[in-house]
């Protein structure tokens, strides 16, 4: 039986973790992931769950331990932003490298400098080419559903790889919103008692983890590695239709929200999705077929399904919530026109760089969106390809 | 504790099997066989390991040499791993999802580039939060694996390739840093210094009071490198014993936070003894140099006597 209550993004990924109880917590305290620590640690000084909460002295620790704990055999997370994120980066790679299924609870913030606390997307996709798999929420509920599903996708012997579970810093981690809760009982089962096959802690059965590997052997580890994340895809499809069955709420790889007849579609990834819903409804209104991609799944990257997902509308705007530094758009431009030219559909795209370091992100700003891409498929207008909205 | 038998003692199954990769006349592996032989039979352990020398030469894959489960992590992070490995047994034995009579020890290893260095914060924050584990720092005083770097452990006026000597250098300018004193100030259950004597039983007994004593306990053993230190290979007994008598490098444990002397010299010998025998002392011999010797003489007397002074002695 579902549970009706009001939550932030925070407390909704601490109730989640509450609800797994899992058996090993590494943390560090950056803002905007800081509550997430602290509701697990209040859940465990009341005794309500009893997992082992080490207060590390760093991000980069706090991963190294995460990584210790599980391949000790123990189910291990751990919850960070930002500057924590990008200190622990060298522990990311090596959490995919050595298959390690860990959850990272990451509330998305951007990266310093100037030094900035609000919401982008840049900490997370500097972490894009690590081997994790990466998932976005727009909600609350989003984040809460996604982290449930998080271990059953990790934990599969086909995947064995680590997982993101995204939310935007503040805009999702600090507003209160209504939430449908599970039961404890169908969370546990859902998510199941850990049973690692082989681990540290296996008595007479010794492990050795963590090799000098030699051109001979090093390729073949990092091909076996990028097939199980293509691998990964199947998977989350399968969770997520069994979480469905469980809480009457499914997902995907994407969503797609009055894009059926869309002339003019936003792919937009986290929680401005909601703002681009909202225009779309305003926009359907006055007649213009307009629709929305939300990406939920950004690794493993469904290329060829958001081609063909796009394939026929006149023009389509992909909106990055971080910038690369390349001169030609952001993570999501590059990947998104890659995938469409390998499918061969020549659409119109523009990309836009918006909301970085927290700037607001306006149902305005879409009416200007979906205006330019009418103007340019129309019109036959030029328009850069590489566009900032927002910007003062 | 049980009582010393060094014939029992060598003859235990080594935990370290042969075949590696490090090099002949090696002062870690010497010290990582002499850690483990305090393993009591029956215990199981996760060995972990800061990359370096050690890690690169018994773990190329597929082979290991060690026969007890073990976890290389990265460079910096040895104490951040085996905390997270520790933390992992207490939850699984709380969960009964352990046998009831499998004990197993947490013990791991890093170079003084891995410990001193890159890996201190990770090293201090292991010990404060109080782990049982043991921390094992083979320290041969410079980064070796990569080629003899001078590291915070290297000692003044040393010869590496970050600090030449050369026509206006005479090698290192700063001192060594004090760890095994730093480690002790953060007031953890059990710190020592060893490092191998004919007998073998500084070390042995202070391995095994690391590995039994609750809580995180720190050892610092110093452990010779022929290519950095550039002495003869069947010399490093003498290197070690030279090291203990000239009082360079002082045996005592810090256990609950009293300071005990573990070997006092019976005649303090001059530390030209140890320098000699070392290449990487070489210049400290050439004319013109003798102040040095007695600059680094007068640093060995006052971390000495402050040595003495913490043992009440």
């Amino acid at each position: 039986m579902a549970k009706k209550d009001r939550m932030s993004g925070n407390e909704a990924v601490a109730y989640a973790i509450k609800q797994i109880n899992p058996d090993v917590m590494p943390a560090f305290p950056i803002t905007p992931s800081t509550e997430i620590p602290q509701m697990v640690s209040t859940y465990i000084a009341n005794g309500e769950i009893d997992t082992e909460f080490i207060p590390v002295e760093s991000e980069h620790s706090s991963m190294s331990a995460t990584i210790g704990a599980e391949a000790a055999g123990a189910r291990s997370l751990t919850a960070t932003s930002s500057c924590g994120l990008a200190l622990m980066w060298e522990e990311l790679l090596l959490a995919a490298s050595n298959r390690m299924p860990v959850v990272l609870a990451l509330v998305n913030r951007t990266l310093s400098g100037p030094i900035n606390i609000n919401c982008d997307h840049s900490d997370a996709m500097g972490a894009r080419d690590t081997g994790w798999i990466q998932i976005y929420a727009e909600s609350n509920q989003e984040a809460y559903d996604n982290f449930i599903q998080a271990y059953p996708i990790a934990e599969d012997p086909r995947v064995h790889l680590p997982v993101m579970i995204c939310q935007d810093g503040f805009i999702t981690s600090h507003a209160v919103m209504n939430i449908e809760l599970l039961e404890d009982k169908e969370v546990k089962d859902f998510v199941g008692t850990y049973r690692p096959e082989e681990y540290l802690l296996n008595p007479g059965n010794p492990m050795a983890v963590g090799p000098y590997s030699v051109s001979n052997y090093a390729m073949e580890a990092r091909r076996n590695q990028e097939l199980a994340l293509e691998a990964s895809k199947d998977v989350i499809i399968e969770v997520a239709k069994k979480y469905k069955e469980l809480s009457g709420r499914g997902f995907e790889l994407f969503e797609e929200y009055r894009t059926e007849d869309a002339d003019y579609i936003m792919l937009i990834m986290g929680s401005a999705a909601g703002t681009a819903k909202q225009a779309v409804d305003d926009l359907r209104a006055q007649g213009k077929k307009v629709g929305v991609l939300k990406l939920r799944v950004f690794r493993p990257f469904p290329a060829e399904e958001i081609a063909k997902a796009l394939k026929n509308c006149k023009a389509a705007a992909i909106m990055d919530r971080t910038e690369s530094y390349n001169g030609h758009g952001g993570p999501l431009a590059s990947e998104v026109q890659a995938g469409l030219y390998r499918e061969k559909i020549m659409i119109e795209t523009i990309c836009y760089t918006y909301g970085l370091a927290g700037r607001d992100f306006t149902v305005d700003h879409v009416y200007e969106i979906f205006g330019e891409l009418e103007d340019c498929a129309e019109n036959g207008t030029k328009y850069e390809q590489h566009r900032y909205i927002g910007l003062r | 504790m049980s009582s010393y038998n060094l014939k029992e003692v060598m003859n235990k199954p080594e935990r370290l099997a042969p075949g590696h990769r490090m090099c002949a006349g090696c002062g870690a592996t010497i010290g990582v066989r002499a850690v483990l032989r305090a393993l009591h039979e029956g215990d199981y352990a996760v060995i972990g390991n800061a990359t370096g020398c050690l890690e690169v030469s018994s773990f190329m894959y597929p082979y290991t040499a060690w026969e007890d489960s073990y976890i290389h992590n990265a460079f910096e992070n040895a104490g951040a791993t085996l905390s997270g490995v520790e933390a992992a047994y207490k939850a699984l034995k709380k969960r009964g999802r352990l046998p009831e009579d499998a004990n197993f020890k947490f013990i791991t290893f890093g170079g003084d580039g891995g410990t001193y260095d890159i890996g201190f914060q990770s090293l201090s924050g292991a010990m404060e939060r109080g782990h049982d584990m043991v921390y094992v720092c083979y320290d041969n005083g410079a980064y070796m694996n990569t080629g003899i770097q001078r590291s915070s452990a290297t000692p003044r006026f040393a010869d590496t390739t970050t600090t030449p000597v050369g026509k206006v250098s005479v090698g290192k300018m700063q001192s060594r840093k004090d760890l095994t004193s730093i480690i002790a100030d953060h007031d953890v259950a059990y710190v020592a210094q060893s490092t191998f004597t004919r007998d073998f039983k500084d070390i042995h007994l202070k391995s095994e009071k690391a590995i039994y004593t609750e809580g995180a306990s720190f050892l610092n053993l110093l452990t010779p490198c022929p290519r950095g230190w550039r002495y003869e290979m069947a010399d490093i007994m003498q290197v070690c014993q030279m090291a203990i008598d000239t009082c360079y490098w002082p045996m005592f444990e810090v256990d609950h936070g009293k300071w005990t002397l573990t070997y006092e010299p019976k005649k303090k010998l001059p530390i030209e003894e140890f320098l000699r025998l070392q290449g990487r002392f070489k210049h400290l011999f050439k004319p013109g140099n003798e102040d040095l010797i007695v600059q680094f003489q007068e640093e060995v007397d006052r971390r000495w006597e402050e040595l003495l002074y913490k043992c009440e002695r």
